[in-house]
C-alpha cells in the first residue's frame, strides 16, 4: 500500500519511511520483501520512535519537513483502503470459531476514514508549509501525546522488557510487559506486541496478562480504537 | 534506554534525550540543571522528571523519558537511528532536503 502511494509522491518530493515497530526483526522482514518497497523500510525492536514520538497504535504516522522539522506529530495515518481491513467486513463470520467471529464484529466497529489522511498528505505535498495541515511548532508540541509519569515509567518498563526477551530470557520480559500495560493502558503498540507472542493468532487471553485484543477493545469500545483526526 | 552501572552518564543519554553531562550539569540547548557530585543516574533522573525502573535479577535499570510535558519538547526531528531491512543503520536526518511521511506499522 506504501509502496503505491510512495510512487506517486516520490516524484513530487515525498519519501516514506516505513518503522516497524516489531520486537522480533525477523517478524518484520517478510512483509518487507513481499513490498519489494524501494523507500527506506526501518525496523524498531526497542519501539524507541514509540518514546520519541508518542505512537500509540499502529498505523501510526509523523510529517517531518525538508529542514528537518516536524509538521504534524503522532495520530492515526490509514493509507486509503486497506484490503486487510477491508475482508474483515466480507467474511462470513458463520464459517469462522465463535472466538474469532467476536473479535471480527468489533474489528468491523472499528472508525477510521481512509481517505482523509492521504487527501491530506496530497495538500501538503502540493502546498508545503501553506498547507492548512502543516503545523507550528507550538502546534506540534501540544498535539503530541501527553507524557504523564506513569506513560515515561511504562516506556521504560517496555523497553526493559524487549531487552530482556532479545536477551533469550522472554519470561523475564513479560512482568515488565504488565507494568507497562498497566501504567499507559492506552497504548496498543506495547499490548499487541506482547499478546502476540503469546498467541499470535488471536491476541487473545493467557495467563501472562490481564487483556486481551477483544477484553480491551470491549471496554473501551471498538468506536475509540483509533483517535479521531484533527485536521 | 538500558543501563548497567548508576555511576556514569549513559552512553546514549545525549543521542536519546537532547541532554549531555557537562561540568556545570545536564545541559540540552541553553538549559542546564545542576546535579549532585558524584554523578548518580538516580539523581539525573529525579532533578530531569526522568523515570528509572530496576530489574534486579538481571542488574539492569532503564530509563524512561522526561515526564510532565508531552511527548515532544520541539518540533526539530529529534536524531534517529534504525537499522534497515538488511541491518544497515539509517538515519531519518538524513533525509533533509525532502519531506518525509514517517509510518509506524507492525507484523502483529
Amino acid at each position: 500500500m506504501w509502496q503505491e502511494l510512495r510512487t506517486r509522491w516520490y516524484p513530487l518530493g515525498l519519501e516514506v519511511v516505513t518503522v516497524a515497530l516489531d520486537v522480533e526483526a525477523s517478524e518484520a522482514r517478510p512483509f518487507i520483501e513481499q513490498a519489494h518497497a524501494a523507500h527506506p523500510s526501518l525496523i524498531d525492536e526497542a519501539h524507541l520512535t514509540v518514546e520519541l514520538f508518542g505512537f500509540l497504535n499502529v498505523p501510526n504516522g509523523v510529517w517531518i519537513d525538508e529542514d528537518g522539522m516536524i509538521v504534524r506529530p503522532s495520530e492515526p495515518a490509514h493509507p486509503g483502503r486497506n484490503p486487510v481491513t477491508e475482508s474483515f467486513r466480507t467474511i462470513d463470520l458463520s464459517t469462522v470459531p465463535p472466538d474469532i467471529a467476536d473479535v471480527l464484529r468489533e474489528a468491523r466497529k472499528i472508525k477510521s476514514d481512509p481517505d482523509v489522511y492521504v487527501t491530506m498528505i496530497d495538500d501538503w505535498i502540493a502546498h508545503g508549509r501553506e498547507s492548512r495541515y502543516a503545523l507550528t511548532p507550538d502546534e506540534v508540541i501540544a498535539r503530541s501525546e501527553p507524557r504523564t509519569g506513569a506513560e515515561a515509567t511504562a516506556a521504560a518498563e517496555f523497553e526493559l522488557g524487549q531487552y530482556l526477551h532479545r536477551a533469550g530470557d522472554h519470561a523475564a520480559a513479560i512482568p515488565h510487559w504488565r507494568q507497562a500495560h498497566r501504567l499507559h493502558p492506552d497504548n496498543w503498540t506495547y499490548k499487541r506486541q506482547a499478546w502476540n507472542f503469546e498467541d499470535p493468532m488471536r491476541q487473545g487471553h493467557t495467563d501472562a496478562y490481564d487483556g486481551s485484543w477483544y477484553e480491551d477493545i470491549k471496554r473501551i469500545g471498538a468506536e475509540n480504537y483509533y483517535r479521531e483526526i484533527i485536521p | 534506554m538500558i543501563v548497567q552501572r548508576l555511576d556514569r552518564p549513559p552512553e546514549e543519554l545525549e543521542r536519546r534525550t537532547g541532554w549531555e553531562v557537562e561540568p556545570e550539569g545536564a545541559c540540552r540547548g541553553d538549559v542546564c540543571v545542576p546535579l549532585g557530585s558524584p554523578f548518580d543516574l538516580r539523581d539525573l533522573a529525579g532533578r530531569l522528571g526522568m523515570e528509572l525502573v530496576h530489574d534486579e535479577r538481571h542488574g539492569l535499570w532503564a530509563l524512561g523519558p522526561e515526564s510532565g510535558g508531552r511527548a515532544l519538547h520541539s518540533a526539530q526531528l529529534p536524531e534517529i537511528l534504525l537499522p534497515d531491512r538488511n541491518g544497515e543503520d539509517f538515519a531519518l536526518r538524513s533525509s533533509r532536503g525532502t519531506k518525509v511521511f514517517m509510518i509506524a506499522w507492525a507484523s502483529w
